[in-house]
């Protein structure tokens, strides 16, 4: 398909060139990326399940490796993977189920259609997924209570009564671009979940400090100001991009008393302050945090202070991955320009002098890792978490085949 | 004199001491026994449990009255004895008209001791500083009863009261006291009422000590002129009485140390920029014209916060008509307005040389006495300063030696002689404190500079840097890490010198501290001063750099010339800072599409908090390295003593 092939590369341009930037607005691309591809996608009549998971592993794999430091990229396709895992599940459950549950109508169907060697298929392939079904009943039990994306065993099974086996290559995609549908709507909505939650975590004149902007923190603090909660907030500009800026426009416009402080004045403020509540780029496998730079900073201030650090994110930031080096493998360093005006120092940056090592050398890195005994707790969609708890969070939403997308890629390491 | 109150006006050491001798008689604290002479051998006091725990050996030596004057009003006194109770006065308050008034000829003589001064610096645990015979028989004589209080262990203490008191008082004052009677009955107020007088005599007293009006009569350190002036200083020291008394009862408890010195020492409180009334004095002395800063953040309305930017122009514009104000300070209290001087040791040395300036071009007017004169100059001149620019910690203590140099300066000189050696004193302590001070810390730091550190520094130190060129000129192999903030960004004019002599450096922001860190091997920084609990109080962004690389487990070295360390005491930022021009963070130089905060003057709810320092926990900090050596941050009280002493010395 030329035309989906043309909107993959234009995305993945995007994403090298950074022009997607955000893990909100990334996933949602990502996710809408993938729906449009697996819509495109042709199916053959067996095995579609594994034929969708080729296609979109293989758009996965370029897309991380566009930006790889996007870490919601993989995200997304991981959770698009699982979707197509459990709804091939539970097609085939569903199956089965009417197999030995209604061994009269099903007979009567395969008969009449005397294609008999298909129902036993689907019955060996439900038996060789046995295993791996039942971790994902285990995984799915909370979350599927959670009332996300997977659709109940009960309505599949009713549908599936009826289908034949060129309505079930139809139903799987569309079961599965529904599913991702709702993804999409998960994490558009994320904000408002989270929001709920604020009333039980601000109180009343309290005092919240946060660095650089983030919608999340936005949405949160606004959600507790609508509820009547009168607090201070001090925003950290959050040097160099100096995001805090428009975050403190932003919370002033909606009433809120704030006070913008230099990134340099947060350990002298944090001494004053009830909370750390911030918004992160992404949260790992074992409940430390990728933020923007500074915030390991912020975590150790609030930890000399004792001050709850608290982070709000929602559930698609949640990265089946754990950290290695994660200072270094997930950071990105931006231009000096940003820290040195163009041409101040240009002449000892250059590496024809001194033998070819500049005299200068400005480090502009863009994240930051908070590790998991820095974070108080960890606000997702679904509730508060302890860092601790990231790791069961991910077995609900990933499936482990998809952690590595590509084996021999050895650069993200589970 | 009725017996009670001679107790007390046993000022002298040697009665004590005498007192060693009749241990017996101590006890009836709670009584008031009658005198009986056998205590007038004195020292049941060091016997007898005393309330402080204090040994007669530790009394100090009555003091000056010209050394106590100046501060005498706010200073804490000795602190009262159960004893007093026998006096009707109700315990811990305190009655100054009770203290035994010395006589005049006391006083003279006390004056007139040569050794004075040196016993003064003393802290009073010395034994040696305990005053001449000669002084103590004095006393003695004038003590109808000297005996009869001598037991309790508030007589031991209420000499330095006395002394510090009365120094000054003539017989007048000794009258006054008969009337003793009255006086109790007075000292009956309430808590609250004496703590509402406190308070306003703080006030008023401030307000002298900032256009110096009063000080000059209080800061006389002129012996000769004592005696004449006896009436009035008589008349000064009453009226101090009046208003030390409520003061005094806070501390008692706290400073247990009768000596002088000790409570000298106490730093007295701060200006608290939210009390309003003592704020609306302040600004009608002020020179400078002060607009209070719109949207000032709450939790700092404890601290100056002005319009910048208003202020210069308007005292340029003044610039003729400053009578008062010499050019060469007012000079450099536009350029600390302007910002053109920044940094401790330059600030503390373009003001130590205004002084010098100020110094040559003075003279004495006619009926005045130079030391006090001049010391009045000076308040003007700093008070000026601080509407410029709130003094830093170093500039604190180098004007405390300028005025103890002038206090000290023997009478007999002329006023050229005088001038001559304050202005030479003036050079010793640049030479000695800041310049030969930083080159001994590049001594000691340089050796903890080994091929291949990274060395990490933030801001822009003076002492830092002298040390980091002073390295490379050694041909040390290093690499320095220029951590920066904003809105200073002093770490860009620091990494163009280093750059300048062929120093390889990174240079990054403070939020990729972390990010850096890992690279690092050393760090060091500088303080604009060290506080005697080891804090280090120093620009801010300081103390987050310590705490990363205390994380990091990566030693922190402070430097910081030993003149700048201070007694006083900080846990936080919060209580004691410097508040720059907001306007300064919403504004980036260079990114002007970030332009989100430009109209703040207008929303309510918006505040912008510009700090200027921060305070480091001295947890973060391995090692302060001082021209005394290297010391660790427990040691830094330790410093502040001796060096102290070494100071009021010299």
């Amino acid at each position: 398909m030329p035309d989906i092939q043309g909107v993959v590369n234009e995305f993945i341009d995007k994403l090298k060139k950074r022009k997607v930037e955000g893990s909100l607005e990334t996933a949602q691309l990502t996710a809408e990326l993938l729906r449009s591809v697996i819509s495109a996608q042709k199916l053959p009549p067996t095995n579609q399940a594994a034929a969708l998971i080729e296609a979109v592993r293989d758009v996965g794999e370029k897309l991380i490796a566009a930006n790889p430091v996007e870490l919601s990229v993989g995200n997304i396709v991981r959770r698009v993977l699982h979707i197509i895992r459990e709804e091939d599940v539970s097609l085939l459950t569903s199956d089965t189920g009417n197999l030995t549950l209604l061994p009269g109508g099903d007979e009567k169907e395969t008969v009449g259609q005397g294609d008999q060697c298909d129902p036993f298929a689907a019955a060996i392939g439900a038996e060789s997924l046995r295993p791996q079904l039942l971790h994902m009943l285990l995984g799915n039990m909370p979350n599927s209570a959670a009332a996300c994306h997977t659709y109940s065993f009960g309505e599949n099974a009713e549908e599936k009564s009826k289908s034949d086996i060129f309505g079930r290559s139809r139903k799987l995609k569309h079961d599965v671009i529904e599913a991702i549908n709702v993804l999409i709507e998960d994490i558009d909505t994320s904000h408002e979940l989270i929001g709920e939650q604020a009333v039980e975590h601000i109180h009343q004149s309290e005092v919240i400090l946060t660095l650089g902007q983030s919608r999340t923190v936005l949405e949160f603090l606004r959600a507790a100001k609508d509820n009547k909660r009168s607090f201070r907030v001090f925003v950290a500009e959050g040097a160099p991009r100096y995001q805090g800026h428009a975050l403190a426009q932003e919370l002033v416009g909606r009433g809120l008393k704030t006070t913008v402080i230099t990134d340099s004045a947060v350990f002298a403020m944090i001494s004053r302050t009830n909370m750390v509540i911030v918004g992160v780029h992404a949260v790992m496998a074992n409940g430390g945090v990728i933020a923007p730079v500074g915030m390991n900073m912020v975590a150790l201030a609030a930890q000399k202070h004792a001050v709850p650090f608290v982070v709000v994110a929602g559930i698609h930031k949640l990265c089946p991955l754990y950290p290695d080096n994660p200072e270094v493998s997930s950071n990105n360093l931006r231009s000096p320009s940003e820290l040195l005006e163009f041409g101040e120092f240009s002449a000892c940056m250059d590496f024809g002098c001194l033998g070819g090592a500049p005299l200068v050398h400005v480090m502009n890195p863009v994240f930051d890792y908070v590790p998991p005994e820095l974070v108080s707790l960890i606000i997702t969609d679904i509730g508060g978490h302890k860092p601790s708890y990231v790791y069961r969070l991910i077995n609900d939403y990933y499936s482990s085949e998809d952690f590595v997308l590509n084996p021999k890629d050895a650069s993200l390491k589970v | 004199m009725d017996a009670r109150r001679v107790p007390r006006t046993v000022s002298d050491p040697k009665v004590r001491q005498v007192g060693f001798f009749t241990p017996g008689a101590p006890p009836d604290r709670s009584h008031s026994g009658p005198p009986h002479p056998a205590s007038s051998s004195p020292p049941v006091a060091d016997i007898s449990p005393s309330g402080n725990s204090l040994s007669p050996v530790m009394i100090p030596p009555p003091r000056h009255l010209s050394a106590e004057l100046p501060r005498g009003s706010h200073l804490p006194h000795a602190p009262l004895s159960p004893m007093r109770a026998r006096d009707s006065i109700p315990v811990g308050s305190y009655n100054p008209s009770e203290f035994a008034s010395p006589t005049a000829s006391e006083f003279t003589e006390d004056a007139l001791s040569p050794n004075w001064p040196v016993r003064r610096s003393n802290s009073g645990k010395f034994a040696s500083s305990l005053p001449a015979g000669g002084f103590d028989m004095s006393s003695v004589k004038q003590n109808n009863f000297p005996a009869s209080s001598l037991t309790t262990v508030s007589i031991v203490k209420m000499p330095p009261g006395i002394t510090e008191k009365d120094g000054g008082a003539g017989v007048e004052v000794q009258k006054e006291r008969n009337k003793v009677g009255s006086k109790p009955l007075k000292e009956k107020t309430t808590k609250a009422q004496r703590r509402a007088l406190q308070e306003a005599q703080r006030a008023a007293k401030a307000a002298a000590k900032a256009d110096g009006s009063e000080t000059p009569a209080a800061s006389s350190g002129v012996i000769t002129s004592a005696n004449a002036n006896q009436l009035k200083a008589s008349k000064a020291s009453l009226q101090r009485k009046d208003s030390s008394p409520v003061a005094a009862p806070e501390k008692r408890s706290s400073d247990r140390a009768p000596d002088k010195d000790r409570k000298k020492d106490v730093p007295h409180p701060r200006m608290q920029f939210d009390d309003e009334t003592r704020v609306e004095k302040a600004k009608k002395r002020s020179v400078v014209k002060q607009t209070e800063a719109k949207n000032r953040v709450e939790l700092f309305r404890h601290l100056p916060q002005y319009e910048h930017g208003t202020r210069l122009a308007d005292l340029e514009s003044k610039l003729f008509q400053l009578d008062p104000v010499h050019p060469a300070v007012y000079k450099v209290g536009l350029r600390y307005l302007a910002g053109d001087i920044s940094g401790g040791n330059a600030r503390c040395i373009a003001m130590l040389q205004a002084f010098q300036e100020s110094i040559k071009d003075y003279s004495t007017p006619p009926e005045r006495a130079l030391i006090r004169d001049l010391t009045t100059k000076i308040n003007s001149y700093v008070s000026f300063m601080i509407e410029c620019r709130p003094l830093s910690i170093s500039m604190g203590n180098a004007i405390r030696f300028l005025k103890t140099r002038i206090a000290k300066l023997p009478l007999s000189l002329s006023e050229s002689e005088a001038k001559a050696i304050l202005l030479s004193d003036i050079d010793r302590f640049i030479n000695e404190k800041i310049i030969l001070a930083d080159k001994v810390i590049v001594k000691h730091a340089v050796t903890k500079i080994t091929d291949g550190d990274v060395l990490l520094t933030y801001g822009s130190s003076s002492a830092v840097e002298l040390l980091l060129l002073h390295a490379h000129e050694l041909g040390k192999k290093f690499r320095v890490v220029v951590v920066d903030s904003r809105p200073k960004l002093e770490g860009k004019l620091l990494l163009r010198r280093l750059v300048g002599k062929g120093i390889s450096c990174t240079y990054t922001h403070i939020n990729a501290v972390s990010y850096i860190m890992h690279e690092v091997t050393r760090v060091f920084l500088g303080a604009s001063s060290v506080l005697s609990n080891g804090t280090v109080y120093s620009r801010v962004g300081t103390a987050s750099v310590a705490m990363v690389a205390h994380q990091f487990r990566i030693p922190v070295l402070v430097c910081c010339e030993a003149y700048k360390f201070y007694e006083r005491v900080q846990l936080d930022s919060i209580c004691s800072n410097e508040l720059g021009d907001p306007d300064a963070i919403a504004k980036i130089p260079g990114r002007n599409e970030i332009n989100c905060l430009d109209d703040w003057p207008n929303s309510e709810n918006l505040q912008l908090l510009n700090l200027i320092y921060d305070a480091t926990p001295s947890d973060y900090v391995s090692m302060i390295i001082t021209d005394y050596g290297m010391i660790p941050p427990t040691s830094v009280p330790v410093i502040v003593r001796e060096y102290r002493r070494e100071h009021l010395w010299t």
